[in-house]
């Protein structure tokens, strides 16, 4: 122990571990954590959060045609500036825990159908007004408006009553969904005034900081919010966030000390960006994976040994090497990892040419090319993608064409209507939540056009189900049908790849997405 | 009697308006015919039957194309070019800023771009074949040859990464003082005069080295003038025609066509819009740049024909 305590000080001494850290692995030595902190000499006190700055952060991923209303959000920039200016009333923490925020507890009744939130009181607006419950209530009730068009529609529909209760909201759902504060930890379903009926693009909220200007696909800036009700956070003076869809732009832009954070960091270069001076690569391992999706209602997909040849016929491990250069991990022909709470491991499927070959032979597949329909828009690399999964298919004598088609139009034409063809998904918060966005016979997004009855029998019996080691059970079962039977071909689970500049302290990683899930500019601060 | 000149231009005016006219009837076709739909497109993947009919009669998109185009056309002519549809936004007001960040640009790139390639052209004809003119058309011959992207990441490496001379970011937006602003454009107007300096220098070459073989060249020559007071005095006036003709094709290049340049350097001007709502099915503000686009297309080729005509003293003197 004596040598940990010095290496601890040697450290320290250095500057080098982190306030966070430092009380962790003194908790580890039985020190109490008012011990630990009395013996952090006044160098590494310096750690405490600084105040001031104004924080410029590079974003790709926004477009001119973006607005402000968080219901509309649908790609990095609108998320993140989301995120300066507003708040959910339930947050997920980077280790995946329930984070009570503009409501301050809520419980749930035994089956799950009805959920009460009590609301935090004495939070202000920006505009000065106070949040209540009735605002609260207004937000939900508009996001489960059709014609508000929300990209939080497929939540609120499974809430049949939304009402006011004294300081609490209650919630009524038709069948009883154990995974309800995860879900209103969405990032479309920001607290707004009135619920943003009357003024959706205000974006007026509780967040720690106001917007002051906005250009969509241009600049975003905002000032401090001196009326912050969550003290801890908010270090900077003002934020400014400007939109770098250019991957070598953002980098450089980075380098040459023009912004102090940029999401995005194109894998490729990633390294060679993490060795440049005081520049630091943040990756992190989250629920986005990539896929390649085949439709289990269209021929000759409907053929579950063609289906299997196809999984077996792709190398998973060289996807992740060669495309992502190692910021991922393999997937497992499952839309769900150990990102995710409740999750079993199975058994790892590897390239296996001998098994494809003796699968395809089964299928009796006609021997014509199989096309894959793949456009760079589907992920990153996408083209080289499907190459490589061309030339492992052929080394097991399956025959796949691919068939390159433009990104304009790519998610309106080819993903969801084509049998086969690239796409990614972003992941869910958890495990019901993927399944229902995309498993489901009656989902929408059933980009697998997979149509199976105990599938949905099991999907909906772990949302009701309130006991643990049941619910992990029956996961482990419907992950077993996907990955036995399911039409989706996952290689790859990509990392988040964040990087920002010496100049900042306390940036973390958070599996949730990008730039700690949207709260990098709340949580970190100039050293 | 109206002055031949007059008569000439008006013409050219009225001609121009025609051309607009029939440009705005393939804009509009153009943007009829991209595939996918405007309905389906806003509403995304959730859209219901419905939901979609309730639109499309909102967008009067049941109207027959014909009755569309008037009232599209009509509405322009009174100057309203409509809303956008994916973020509800004024397309005169949005638009206006981005098209005056790009002429801002144009502006910048061309004041030092034109100057420098017409004074670069005398200077080749006035050294001919020897090594002024040779490294002239080399450097400007690379310059030309390399992708603009290239161009702007060579640029960006060296100027902002290594040495911190110019920042990366172009981006411009309002309470920047015109210091800042052309402090922030410095390297995309670099790139863009190195982009669009070949051209125009070679064709002001080439159109005095045909008028130097002229008699009145031979006659100035013996009169004993300085052969550069021969090149600037005598031999480009007759030459600006076709030098006027390139340049305005150049400067309509660098409003309409430097989306490259936009992308790599962050700068917020019309080209990324346009991508941006082409991307979206976002019809009236595709129409609205289009239009754009095509104006200035055919107002600077106007004012080209028009120099040319002025630059012509048979035109100018009739009998």
């Amino acid at each position: 122990m004596k040598d940990d305590l010095d290496l601890i000080l040697d450290h320290i001494d250095q500057v080098r571990l982190s306030r966070r850290a430092f009380l962790n692995r003194s908790a580890a030595f039985g020190l109490t954590a008012a011990l630990g902190t009395a013996l952090l000499p006044m160098g590494a006190k310096a750690q405490e959060p600084k105040k001031g700055g104004i924080l410029k952060i590079g974003l790709g991923g926004g477009e001119t045609t973006d607005t402000l209303d968080p219901g509309l959000s649908d790609s990095p920039v609108p998320f993140s500036v989301n995120r300066q200016w507003g708040d959910t009333i339930v947050d997920v923490t980077a280790d995946g825990q329930l984070e009570p925020r503009l409501a301050e507890s809520f419980e749930a009744n035994a089956d799950g159908t009805v959920w009460t939130f009590k609301i935090r009181e004495g939070v202000k607006f920006h505009d000065g007004s106070d949040m209540t419950v009735d605002d609260v209530v207004a937000t939900f009730k508009r996001h489960s408006d059709e014609n508000a068009k929300s990209g939080a529609l497929g939540i609120m529909q499974g809430i049949s009553d939304i009402k006011a209760d004294g300081q609490n909201v209650v919630l009524t759902l038709a069948t009883g969904n154990a995974d309800l504060p995860y879900l209103l930890s969405d990032y479309h379903l920001v607290i707004q005034p009135k619920g943003g009926v009357d003024a959706p693009n205000a974006a007026i909220g509780t967040g720690t900081f106001k917007l002051t200007s906005a250009e969509a696909g241009v600049r975003y800036a905002f000032e401090k919010n001196p009326n912050d009700w969550d003290t801890t956070r908010g270090h900077y003076d003002g934020v400014e966030i400007l939109v770098i869809n250019d991957a070598t732009a953002r980098s450089s832009a980075l380098q040459s000390g023009q912004v102090h954070m940029i999401n995005r960091v194109d894998p490729k270069v990633a390294k060679l960006l993490g060795r440049a001076p005081n520049v630091s690569v943040v990756n992190v391992s989250g629920r986005g994976h990539y896929v390649f999706l085949m439709h289990t209602n269209t021929a000759p997909f409907d053929n579950n040994d063609l289906r299997l040849a196809l999984k077996y016929a792709i190398n998973r491990q060289e996807m992740v090497d060669k495309i992502l250069d190692g910021f991922g991990g393999v997937g497992n022909d499952i839309p769900v990892n150990a990102a995710y709470p409740l999750f079993t491991a199975l058994p790892q499927r590897d390239y296996d040419a001998a098994k494809a070959a003796e699968h395809y032979k089964a299928s009796g597949h006609d021997g014509s090319p199989i096309v894959l329909i793949v456009a760079d828009t589907a992920f990153p690399s996408a083209v080289d993608a499907a190459a490589l999964f061309q030339q492992s298919a052929a080394a097991a004598g399956i025959p796949l064409e691919i068939q390159r088609v433009p990104d304009d139009g790519y998610w309106s034409d080819v993903w969801n209507v084509k049998p086969f063809c690239a796409s990614y998904w972003g992941g869910r918060p958890v495990q019901d939540q993927m399944y229902t966005t995309a498993y489901l016979s009656t989902a929408d997004w059933n980009d697998t056009k997979y149509f199976n009855t105990d599938l949905d029998a099991l999907i909906l019996s772990a949302r009701g189900e309130t006991d643990t080691a049941k619910r992990t059970d029956i996961y482990a079962q419907i992950a077993t049908i996907i990955h036995d039977d399911g039409g989706v071909i996952c290689p790859m689970f990509n990392d988040f790849i964040d990087a920002h500049t010496d100049v900042i302290a306390g940036f973390e990683k958070d599996p949730n997405y990008e730039m700690m899930g949207g709260w990098a500019s709340a949580k970190t601060w100039m050293a | 009697m109206v002055h031949p000149v007059i008569k000439l231009v008006a013409q050219r005016i009225a001609l121009g308006l025609l051309l607009l006219l029939a440009a705005s009837v393939l804009i509009f076709v153009g943007t009829q015919i991209l595939p996918g739909d405007v309905a389906q497109s806003i509403l995304g993947q959730s859209a219901t039957p419905t939901s979609l009919a309730n639109l499309r009669a909102e967008l009067g998109l049941n109207e027959p194309p014909v009755t569309r185009y008037f009232n599209w056309l009509g509405a322009v002519l009174q100057g309203d070019l409509g809303k956008a549809l994916t973020n509800g936004q004024d397309i005169a007001e949005a638009m206006g800023k981005r098209l005056g960040n790009t002429l801002f640009l144009a502006f910048c790139a061309a004041v030092i771009a034109v100057p420098l390639a017409i004074g670069l052209g005398l200077i080749a004809v006035r050294y001919l074949n020897r090594w002024p003119d040779k490294l002239i058309s080399m450097v400007t011959l690379a310059t030309i040859s390399v992708p603009e992207f290239l161009l702007g990441y060579i640029a960006i490496f060296l100027l902002s990464v290594q040495f911190r001379v110019f920042p990366s970011l172009a981006t411009v937006y309002d309470g920047m003082s015109l210091g800042e602003q052309l402090y922030a454009i410095a390297l995309p107007v670099l790139v863009l005069v190195l982009t669009v300096l070949g051209h125009m220098m070679r064709m002001t070459r080439a159109a005095i080295l045909n008028v130097m073989q002229s008699a009145y060249i031979e006659t100035a020559e013996l009169k004993g003038l300085r052969p550069f007071t021969v090149i600037a005095r005598h031999a480009f006036p007759n030459a600006i025609a076709p030098v006027v003709n390139v340049v305005m094709l150049n400067l309509a290049y660098l409003v309409v066509g430097v989306v490259v340049v936009e992308v790599v350097f962050v700068y917020p001007g019309m080209g990324q819009y346009l991508v941006d709502h082409v991307s979206k099915r976002d019809v009236p503000v595709v129409q609205a740049c289009g239009l754009v686009f095509a104006a200035v297309y055919i107002g600077l080729n106007i004012v080209a024909d028009v120099v040319s005509i002025l630059a012509n003293p048979r035109l100018r003197h009739p009998k």
